[in-house]
């Protein structure tokens, strides 16, 4: 595979309940990334955008941010789903030997409409919907049956929370820095069991951009560039009764072609840092499993490790992670945002020290069924 | 198909009514903002003019498409200015913005304000097919009540002569 | 440089105006079966899927993930595309660029809408801007109702010129095209006591409104060549989306994105003379009075030459460059398939196998997109690897 570069990143602080529009949002994140990059917006042959139209209640909702991100100039497409899928989009298009340099912003703003109906938009019109199943209450279901199937315990899925809220106090961007305890998850109001308040990412408002280009453009600019090593996706069948909820098999799948591509062997080893979508406590523990990073059912005992903390062999979310900050769509690109700003040792307090390969992961549909995986590398 | 076999078949095969009802609370962001804000207090109506090119835009947001620069001057456009393109509305939906049917007939029409260089979309007063054209002036008439709503605040355009 | 890429299966459905013993996944599942017995293929050949449709016709969020049900794409890397109108054409589009990138071989591109299941004009009013536009959109109409009495004000064109589009295009339904929806022709005297729906538009000038799905398959050259004898290659690709706000695109004479997006198409052809050099056109007429209009924008004629184009009968399919042999969106509006059944026809007319509708040694195709704000995209498709 040719190489592809990611030279410029931006995100907006995350906040719930933001004034700007989706279009200031897109704006502020998108001329921040071509500074990032030096660039200007004629530097910019196409451009991707992710928005999906439930959550901003707005049919074609590509068109409010079309002129913000300087879609109107280019070539331009718009992938609904996750930001880690809009940027493998954006790689393919450099790839094809149509563009050098595509921009890739996603924007969403939680706090306008109500999550619970629009995640219940998600099940089947006909007999799932009336159950009145949504993101969290479907998440409780995976938890349980990963939690039966391995014993994994509720304390091991807080200690999630405890590290990624902590994480969260190095990141200006994040949302939710906290300094809690175990004891402060498993005492926090009960949302569906066994999900607490504190196991659970927020409703979030935000933007995060960034820019990819081909391996000429990439050595001019003025930042260390982040090369894209691997990148995989895969899917699970739809209905929730259908699929094995507690099996990561379809983001082991999603993993493997990464690190084919990638030349990793062992995962575990080769991996220095981690950003995966954590949007409920228990999810980083089987993402962790499904990524390789341990074996299947172990993902309570590493993070009981200490290996995933700060400072361990292998943080997972240094940056926070998505239960510091969930605005939906942005976040897997907000994941890629992040590894980049470690791999160039841009993270400040939140750096892994000796950063060189970092993998990013995003999510798509209800409880993890689709999921995009990327190796990066400085 | 023979009208029975399609009658049998509609009898076959069901068909389920369900209603999906989201609620949004959306934000006007700062640009905006200012609009409604001006339209409720002042009824004036606001553009923004691109530092670069010196286009005027109405709505006013963040950015000029063409120039890709930051619109950061609020000026005033007249309450005047012509129609560029109308419709007269008859076939029946539901407003999405109310859950609704919509009331109807009404004139959809998108009006260049005198000081704008683009084309703000309300309705006309006038409804009569033989009295609409491109080109005729209209003004703005406000609603004594306002709210800070584009579509209340500004009640729609009347024809005038000019 | 990228991987030489083509079309080398389609399949669609009968498109109807309600199809009651279909559920949205049962209609991608016969689009796919159809895709994949085109091309003497499984899904287990099938590298990656993209899929779109426009979520609030059919009320379901993340299609995406909801359509592996429709094409059986359990473990397969699934994405989703939307770009209102222009979905279609879109999801084509992205599928190429699976392919050209190297990093599938084979993928499938799935368009599909169930338009009977919802208010379609109220789910198209809410692409309008909530706050300034939305109460008073009064559906797609008025804009391209405005466009044409413009270019009749500018060049003189009439209401006839447009309904001869329609006695084209659904004629061509009619006697050629079992999957279009509207299979029935229309007269002159039809389309022209047809009542106004927004002056100068008639009933019988506009688009229906359709359940449909439509499944194209693209592959890479070196397995392209091994599935067909004469896959449908992709020479060129174009897109632009120039607008916003529905109020920065309204004036604009011709249709600029539809220009804009046919020259960079045909560049990287190599097309330099479209009239001469394509052979057939399957374009996006959301009414028929674009069929008049656009022209131009094509580089089909000179400016205001639409009219002409039209009487001079150049267009109908005995002519030298027929346009919408399958009938076009006039005789079927699927609007997620839509852009992708126009590239799925083009490619069945340059791989030999459009059947009934299909123009004697059509080599060279161009298939359109249109929707949003005035987007518009392009595709060129060839039976050859390189034009002269």
């Amino acid at each position: 595979m040719e190489k592809v570069a990611i030279v410029g990143v931006a995100q907006t602080p995350y906040q719930r309940n933001s004034p700007s529009s989706h279009d200031e949002l897109a704006f502020e994140v998108t001329t921040k990334a071509l500074k990032d990059a030096g660039l200007s917006i004629e530097d910019i042959d196409n451009t991707v955008t992710c928005t999906n139209d439930f959550w901003d209640g707005r049919t074609i909702s590509c068109m409010t941010i079309t002129d913000a991100t300087g879609s109107s100039r280019v070539p331009t497409t718009n992938v609904e789903g996750d930001g880690t899928y809009g940027v493998l989009m954006g790689m393919m298009r450099i790839l094809s030997g149509h563009f050098r340099t595509t921009l890739v912003v996603s924007q969403s703003k939680g706090s306008i409409g109500i999550p619970g109906l629009i995640t219940n938009a998600i099940f089947d019109p006909l007999h799932e919907r009336i159950l009145g199943l949504d993101a969290i209450n479907s998440a409780a279901l995976q938890a349980r049956e990963y939690m039966s199937k391995y014993g994994i315990t509720e304390a091991q899925c807080a200690r999630v929370s405890v590290k990624n809220h902590k994480n969260a106090k190095n990141n200006p961007y994040a949302q939710l820095p906290l300094d809690i305890t175990v004891e402060d998850v498993l005492r926090s109001r009960m949302l569906a069991d066994p999900i607490k308040l504190l196991d659970t990412s927020p409703i979030s408002d935000g933007a995060c951009a960034v820019i990819l280009t081909g391996e000429s453009g990439a050595r001019k600019g003025p930042k260390k560039p982040v090369w894209v090593k691997g990148v995989g996706h895969c899917s699970d069948t739809y209905h929730l009764g259908d699929r094995d909820l507690s099996d990561v098999g379809v983001l082991q799948a999603a993993a493997k072609k990464a690190y084919a591509m990638a030349g990793i062997q062992n995962p575990a080893k080769e991996i220095h840092l981690a950003e995966v979508y954590d949007a409920f406590s228990y999810m980083e523990l089987m993402w962790t499993e499904g990524l390789g990073l341990c074996d299947r059912g172990e993902g309570g005992t590493l993070i009981e490790s200490g290996r995933t903390e700060m400072g361990g062999s292998l943080p997972v979310n240094p940056s926070g992670g998505v239960l510091s900050a969930h605005p939906v769509l942005v976040a897997g690109l907000a994941r890629i945002a992040e590894a980049v700003l470690q791999l160039r040792g841009e993270a400040d307090a939140r750096q892994v020290q000796g950063a060189k390969v970092a993998l990013a992961h995003g999510i798509e549909g209800a409880c993890g069924q689709g999921h995009c995986v990327f190796v990066l590398e400085s | 198909m023979s009208f029975q076999q399609q009658e049998k078949k509609s009898q076959e095969f069901l068909s389920i009514n369900r209603i999906v009802d989201v609620p949004y609370n959306y934000n006007a962001g700062y640009y905006v903002s200012q609009y409604l804000k001006a339209l409720k207090e002042d009824r004036r109506i606001l553009g923004v003019k691109c530092p670069n090119c010196g286009k005027v835009y109405v709505p006013p947001r963040v950015v000029c498409s063409q120039c890709f620069v930051k619109n950061t001057e609020f000026v005033p456009v007249s309450d005047r200015g012509v129609v560029t393109a109308y419709t007269l509305v008859i076939v029946p939906y539901t407003n999405p913005n109310t859950g609704e049917p919509k009331k109807l007939p009404f004139t959809c029409a998108y009006i260049r304000l005198d000081g704008s260089n683009s084309n703000i979309m309300h309705c006309l007063e006038e409804q009569d097919p033989k009295k609409l054209r491109t080109g005729m002036r209209v003004q703005a008439v406000f609603s004594e009540h306002r709210t800070g709503d584009h579509f209340t605040d500004i009640k729609h355009f009347r024809t005038i002569e000019e | 440089m990228g991987t030489r890429t083509a079309v080398v299966g389609v399949g669609q459905t009968h498109h109807r105006s309600k199809n009651p013993e279909c559920s949205g996944h049962e209609l991608i599942a016969i689009a796919v079966r159809r895709a994949l017995e085109s091309a003497g293929l499984t899904m287990k050949d099938i590298d990656a899927i993209v899929v779109g449709n426009m979520d609030h016709f059919e009320s379901i969020n993340y299609v995406d993930m909801w359509s592996v049900l429709g094409f059986g794409g359990y473990m397969k890397p699934v994405l989703k595309v939307t770009t209102g109108g222009t979905t279609g054409s879109a999801v084509g589009h992205a599928s190429f660029y699976h392919v050209a990138s190297g990093l599938f071989e084979v993928v499938l591109a799935i368009g599909w809408e169930q338009n009977s299941e919802s208010d379609t004009t109220a789910a198209i009013v809410t692409h309008c801007e909530p706050l300034i536009e939305r109460d008073f959109y009064g559906g797609a109409i008025g804009g391209l109702a405005s466009q044409y009495s413009a270019y009749m004000d500018l060049y003189g064109a009439t209401e006839e010129d447009a309904a001869l589009v329609s006695v084209r295009d659904r004629g061509n339904a009619a006697l050629y095209n079992p999957y279009a929806h509207l299979r029935k022709a229309v007269t002159l005297e039809e389309v022209m006591i047809s009542p106004y729906i927004a002056y100068p538009l008639r009933l019988l000038h506009m688009c229906p409104r359709t359940d449909g799905a439509c499944a194209v398959i693209y592959a890479a050259e070196n397995r392209a060549k091994k599935i067909s004898s004469r896959p449908a290659w992709v020479l060129g690709v174009g897109s632009s989306h120039g607008a916003t706000y529905l109020g920065d695109a309204i004036n604009w004479p011709g249709l600029p994105s539809l220009e804009k997006a046919a020259q960079d198409a045909y560049r990287m052809a190599g097309i330099r003379d479209p009239f001469e050099q394509i052979d057939v056109a399957e374009m996006y007429l959301p009414a028929a009075t674009a069929g008049v209009s656009w022209m131009e924008s094509m580089g089909f004629c000179e400016k205001g030459g639409g009219p002409g184009l039209i009487h001079s009968g150049v267009t109908n399919m005995n002519g030298k460059l027929p346009i919408n042999p399958s009938g076009g969106v006039i005789a079927t509006n699927c609007i997620g398939a839509t852009g992708l059944i126009r590239i799925g026809e083009a490619a069945l007319q340059v791989m030999g196998k459009a059947e009934k509708r299909q123009v004697p040694e059509a080599k060279l195709a161009v298939a359109t997109g249109f929707g949003g704000c005035f987007w518009s995209d392009v595709t060129v498709l060839s039976s050859q690897m390189d034009i002269g």
